[in-house]
């Protein structure tokens, strides 16, 4: 009886190898190629970028195929890498007024500068199972030679919305989430790439509780934009920022509940969400959730969890998360014993007193 | 498509990263018992299998270290022998299952039954660093409850259990206090355990990776568990020995042998267990040597 614990080392082998198995699936279809996943599952990888921290399609496509599809696993894999990749410097802040769209979309004025662009989106597509849809018409030319200033900027410039770097902002450096500890309150620099990191699906949920009362913030998507913008390295020794390629982004610029009072005028106020490809519904969640987080700036009352820093940050890392959760699977048969001990003798010492 | 697959450093993690928590390290042995906050990275097993601990392991194992890893005392449990096949795989350090021979045990919830001695160096993972947490979950608000050595809350909890109970109802995880100044979580050991970590001479790294914390007991420090006058603390203890082996004054596991309620009870330290049931045989031969 006793050696049902041990042959674990024969037991993982095994199960490592049933695994690889189950994987692979039937036989005669081929396998999926990791190149194949990158440019027909292209929303998958972004996710995995997204949630693992690390802008690489071709990494996050081959951990989609190790990890069989499962997001959270994916995810794992990416993070467990880019930890290691040493760290020689940052980029400059990438500016997303000139990208030149491939989608921009208002819902807060029906024109703009730049006009609107529909661009590649699952929006008004009716959901019905199709064949595979044709090739389409080649893409119109992006209007690359006029500007599209960024909606938020256009209030900004009649002083209806808050300015994005407020009154004595003297731009200090963005701590870096993956480097340094975590120490709450956090700066909001901090909380967007917490945000920018987090579980798509519980950043959504907690985005829909906003809207349905539990910390209201009166959204309009003033602007969501998607495009590659490209990354300047700044490099000291040589004086000057040396670009390093494009990486395409998706952009959320809420607009949101206006303050003011007797002193101050009426202002919007702003949530911002930025992520790594095409990944709308998480960029505006983002946006929505980041709002809510403000509360305090504002001096809003804090009475919803989406408003809660450390409720909202410390749950919404799905491989903090899902590694807590499935640790249950782990034996625990040490603390039980001792649970069990303590309530054996506790119901002794009740039918003795009985 | 052909990407070459990406490589890894020695012992997984970068310098960069080995630096910053051996930075952490020194200041948790500067002040034993607080919580020293760290830039915890990823590691290649999920939160909550023991990354801190992995962290830790990672950044101070060495090519002459002899590493030992347990879960639930045992060296064959899944965890530890996955997590041993990965040092062995990434650092090239030798392993053990030995208590005597080990340089560095990491461990999960339990402390090994030999007496440790200096110069070994225990690594705990850590779940919930935070002794007082589940009294009160804001993280900034039990860091200033630190700072002012506000500990009342956690003599209330255990007052309410003898209120309730009649004795305190904590079996593990039972909070310590460091040095006469901090209140720690000894990790969710069995209290069973408490007492070695009292003055003893092995250095103890507690490194808990989803929440970001590092704390430690360095050697010959106070590690008093929590008590009353009239109501001091009490380790569990068992009636039984060990089935296997024969000891006693050790944690045993129970052990469900049929569907008719029978039980037998054995050692949760798998190393000590296969000693002393050797040491046990041995004796044996000798008494019939003797008789012979």
């Amino acid at each position: 009886m006793y050696v049902a614990v041990k042959g674990g080392e024969k037991a993982i082998a095994n199960a490592h190898a049933l695994l690889a198995k189950e994987g692979r699936g039937d036989e005669r279809i081929p396998r999926i190629e990791h190149g194949a996943v990158g440019g027909q599952l292209a929303v998958l990888v972004a996710r995995v970028m997204n949630e693992g921290s690390l802008y690489d399609p071709e990494l996050a496509a081959r951990a989609i195929v190790q990890a069989q599809g499962d997001v959270l696993e994916a995810v794992t894999l990416v993070r467990s890498y880019r930890t290691t990749l040493h760290r020689f410097g940052y980029t400059l802040p990438v500016d997303t007024a000139q990208l030149p769209p491939q989608r921009r979309v208002s819902a807060t004025f029906k024109d703009l500068p730049g006009g609107q662009q529909l661009g590649a989106t699952f929006d008004y597509t009716h959901r019905l199972f199709a064949d595979r849809g044709s090739e389409g018409p080649a893409a119109a030319a992006t209007n690359d030679d006029e500007a599209m200033p960024r909606v938020a900027d256009l209030l900004g410039t009649e002083a209806l919305m808050e300015p994005e770097r407020p009154e004595g902002f003297d731009d200090p450096e963005p701590a870096d989430l993956t480097r340094e500890p975590t120490i709450f309150p956090m700066s909001r620099a901090e909380r967007l790439q917490a945000l920018a990191r987090g579980d798509e699906g519980f950043l959504l949920g907690l985005a829909y509780s906003t809207q349905r009362g539990f910390g209201r913030t009166h959204p309009f998507a003033g602007e969501i934009r998607v495009g590659e913008v490209e990354v300047e390295f700044d490099a000291p020794e040589l004086g000057f920022a040396v670009p390093l390629g494009r990486v395409e982004v998706t952009e959320c610029q809420m607009i949101n509940q206006f303050t003011g009072n007797a002193e101050t005028p009426a202002q919007f106020t702003r949530g911002y969400g930025l992520v790594f490809g095409r990944a709308e519904r998480k960029a505006m969640s983002m946006s929505l959730v980041d709002r809510a987080l403000r509360a305090d700036e504002f001096g809003e009352r804090i009475v919803a969890p989406a408003q809660d820093e450390e409720f909202v940050i410390q749950h919404s890392d799905n491989v903090q998360a899902t590694g807590f959760v499935e640790h249950l699977k782990l034996p625990h048969y040490v603390d039980f014993q001792a649970e069990l001990g303590l309530v054996r003798k506790l119901n002794a010492e009740r039918q003795e007193k009985a | 498509m052909s990407t070459a697959l990406p490589g890894y450093n020695v012992g997984y993690l970068d310098e960069q990263t080995k630096r910053m928590i051996r930075r952490a390290l020194l200041k948790a042995v500067a002040i034993p018992g607080f919580q020293v906050p760290f830039a915890s990275r990823e590691v290649p097993m999920p939160r909550g299998w023991g990354t801190g601990g992995v962290q830790v392991t990672a950044s101070i194992i060495g090519g002459d270290d002899v590493l030992k890893v347990i879960d639930q005392g045992a060296d064959d449990t899944t965890n530890a022998v996955s997590i041993r096949s990965f040092f062995a795989k990434v650092t090239g350090a030798s392993t053990t299952t030995c208590t005597e021979d080990a340089t560095i045990i990491q461990t999960r919830h339990r402390i090994p039954e030999a007496v440790l001695r200096e110069g070994q160096i225990m690594v705990y993972q850590v779940p919930i660093p935070e002794p007082l947490r589940f009294l009160e979950p804001r993280e900034a608000e039990t860091r200033r409850m630190h700072a002012l050595e506000e500990y009342g809350l956690i003599y209330v909890k255990l007052y309410e259990d003898i209120a309730k109970y009649g004795h305190i109802a904590t079996t593990y995880a039972y909070p310590v206090m460091v040095n006469g100044r901090y209140l720690m979580d000894p990790s969710p050991t069995p209290s069973f355990d408490n007492p070695k970590l009292h003055q003893s001479p092995a250095l103890h790294l507690y490194g808990a990776g989803r929440e970001k914390r590092i704390y430690a007991v360095p050697p010959y420090t106070d590690v008093v568990s929590l008590g009353f006058e009239d109501h001091p603390f009490e380790p569990q203890r068992f009636e039984q020995p060990c089935a296997v082996c024969g000891s006693t004054g050790v944690y045993l596991d129970e052990i469900i042998t049929d569907d008719a309620g029978g039980v037998m009870y054995a050692c949760s330290d798998t190393d000590h267990c296969e000693r002393a049931a050797a040491l046990a045989s041995a004796h044996i031969d000798d008494l019939e040597e003797a008789r012979a």
